[in-house]
């Protein structure tokens, strides 16, 4: 056997991660079984038809993103922002190049639903982009996909091809005089350009250090011209959403939170895997799709929006439903939708000592909150996690947190913050257990 | 730690190389050649295992950028390798959703199995063992990138053995 033959035996199927009959009502991952993501599969289900549509009928650019501002889309990627408004941004008269960006570097820690899409259905995203393209008046585009997932990276290509010959992508789209040129770009380790105007930078071929907004990208974005960003999961809702309408996404979901969503759901659970299912389903639904808590273990508490997402302990998060305004009252947010799960055998110091390793090693450098803040922040949970934590050491973990929350130019200072708060405010117990002879301020309640 | 550099003339950058390159400048606008910089760099660094300064500087001139700015990008992101790694480079996540999931526990057993810390090389300079950050496959987890391209999901401490024990007989009879 060659090397190569050998590693293949390892890859994984997708089977445990998007091929279960376990999502509820999905519509990107729907009729996947991973053989059939070439375009010719993707037409035979459907595929390209919201395209046709929109270039048959005659829906103008404003009949689309009205299309997307009724469906409630939010933004996929983490901050949730309204789609639709987001298109709206983009100046409609500019008369230079505009560019549109798909956000696939997805590193978020908890975060595999955008590889499965790409890997598994990479058709979807292009068609959701060639009618954001569409709808904004632009011609050429880029998706900058995480240089970890290479293989998909491939893939990708290989679909634009099918594309392009198909006379999908390109110039005079299916005899229109509509003309978009779609490439593919990779990252090649580096979580910052996850953050849009980091992505930005790479794209340039830069390092990725985030930039000042304002300008926001619709004015100031690739090359200095206008730009949109939009994480994958949104661009592959697209499609779904003019085919069958605005309201009717939004009516699958729950008001203020239209659609689907993808859950990428991790830890200590007995099925960990991707969970498309309608926005609103309660947190008990999903975890119970995931074959609850692994190992008959007790929940203890839940990562509900990737890494950077404030923890949430189990009594609460059992009491939310999977979706924006949800999980920002329980006070953390929904952020990518990667769920972590963690039992009740779980160390909440380790758990965050890795995290804050992650952020130390992640910062990019530019600004001195996040740069020397996240190495504090790692080597004080360190030490506490060593038995060496001093008596100052939780006030000194809320000080720097408070110093580089909001101090820095994009939101991994926020992001590295934000879990140290959380951790402390639920679970100060446990970290000052470890500290030899704590003695706390204030007498504890009985 | 010392590696042997891969056999003399290897690390030209050859008509094929240069091939690959312009596909990547040509999908941007003609003055946005730095724009292909991480694509080259990737290409190379596929042919020769490592990135050297003097491809750095081949690179530089052929996009019209400033070798420093090359090199900035090689330094800037993790997965270039800046100096010769092993014939296989096995970078195991220990991220958070992974270390609930046996991340640490593979990373470990590899340095067992392996008989290095990870960051080293094994002596024989077929495998380098590092720590990585999300590969962006936490429901795999243990799951673990080959060379940059090949992601292993579910990477039982059984799998592990199978893998190396594979690779190594893979390798056996080949020329180093």
């Amino acid at each position: 056997m060659s090397p190569d033959q050998v590693l293949s035996q390892f890859q994984a199927t997708g089977v445990q991660t998007c091929f279960h009959d376990r999502h509820i009502a999905p519509q990107i991952y729907a009729g996947l079984d991973g053989t059939n993501w070439r375009l010719a599969d993707y037409e035979a289900r459907g595929g390209y038809s919201a395209l046709r549509k929109i270039l048959t009928e005659g829906m103008t650019p404003d009949q689309v993103i009205a299309e997307v501002k009724g469906s409630g889309l939010r933004g996929r990627g983490g901050a949730g922002f309204p789609t639709g408004l987001k298109w709206s941004f983009m100046p409609r008269q500019f008369p230079g190049q505009k560019y549109l960006v798909c956000n696939s570097d997805e590193g978020e820690p908890g975060t595999c639903k955008d590889r499965d899409i790409l890997h598994y259905n990479p058709h979807i995203v292009i068609e959701g982009m060639a009618i954001a393209a569409y709808a904004m008046g632009i011609s050429v585009g880029y998706n900058y996909i995480h240089g970890e997932i290479f293989a998909t990276y491939d893939r990708f290509e290989e679909a634009l091809e099918e594309a392009r010959a198909a006379g999908y992508l390109g110039d005079k789209i299916m005899g229109s005089g509509y003309n978009f040129q779609l490439h593919a770009a990779h990252g090649f380790g580096a979580y910052i350009c996850g953050e849009e105007t980091a992505l930005l930078e790479s794209l340039e071929g830069k390092k990725g250090q985030p930039r000042f907004k304002p300008p926001f990208p619709a004015s100031f974005g690739l090359y200095g011209k206008p730009t949109t960003i939009n994480n994958t999961e949104t661009f592959a809702a697209v499609p779904w959403i003019i085919n069958n309408g605005g309201p009717a996404y939004l009516e699958c979901g729950k008001p203020n939170n239209g659609g689907t969503k993808i859950y990428s759901v991790s830890g200590d659970v007995e099925l960990p895997g991707n969970y498309e299912v309608p926005m609103g389903t309660p947190f008990a639904k999903l975890l119970e799709l995931a074959g609850g808590v692994r190992k008959g273990r007790q929940l203890k508490a839940v990562i509900p929006g990737g890494s950077s997402a404030p923890v949430l302990p189990a009594a609460i998060m059992m009491e939310c439903t999977m979706d924006y305004d949800s999980i920002a009252k329980a006070g953390s947010m929904l952020g990518s939708g990667a769920v972590i799960v963690m039992d009740d055998s779980r160390s909440m110091v380790e758990s965050l000592k890795r995290l804050s390793y992650f952020y130390m090693h992640e910062s990019c450098g530019q600004c001195t909150p996040c740069r020397e803040g996240t190495g504090w922040l790692w080597r004080v949970v360190d030490r506490i996690h060593n038995g060496q934590g001093r008596q100052t050491d939780m006030d000194l973990l809320n000080s720097v947190a408070d110093n580089i929350q909001g101090r820095t130019i994009c939101a991994l200072g926020d992001a590295a913050a934000m879990p140290v708060r959380a951790m402390i405010k639920h679970f100060r117990h446990e970290f000052e257990a470890l500290i030899p002879g704590y003695l706390p301020k204030t007498p504890v309640k009985a | 730690m010392s590696i042997q550099s891969t056999s003399a003339g290897t690390s030209a950058i050859d008509a094929a190389m240069l091939d690959l390159f312009a596909r990547e400048v040509a999908k941007y606008p003609a003055d946005q050649a730095q724009s292909a910089v991480m694509a080259c760099l990737t290409i190379v660094q596929k042919a020769h295992g490592h990135v050297s300064l003097e491809s750095e500087k081949v690179i530089a001139d052929y996009l019209g950028m400033p070798q420093i700015a090359v090199h900035e990008v090689t330094t800037f992101y993790n997965m270039y390798n800046q100096h010769p790694v092993g014939k296989f480079k096995l970078n195991v996540c220990t991220n958070l959703p992974c270390q609930l999931r046996d991340g640490a526990t593979a990373l470990a057993h590899l340095e067992k199995k392996l008989g290095i810390k990870m960051g080293d090389t094994t002596q024989d300079g077929l495998f380098t063992l590092q720590q990585s950050e999300c590969l962006g496959a936490c429901a795999d987890s243990p799951v673990m990138l080959v060379n940059d391209r090949t992601m292993c999901s579910f990477m039982s401490n059984e799998k592990l053995d199978q893998l190396i024990d594979g690779l190594r007989t893979a390798s056996t009879g080949e020329a180093h």
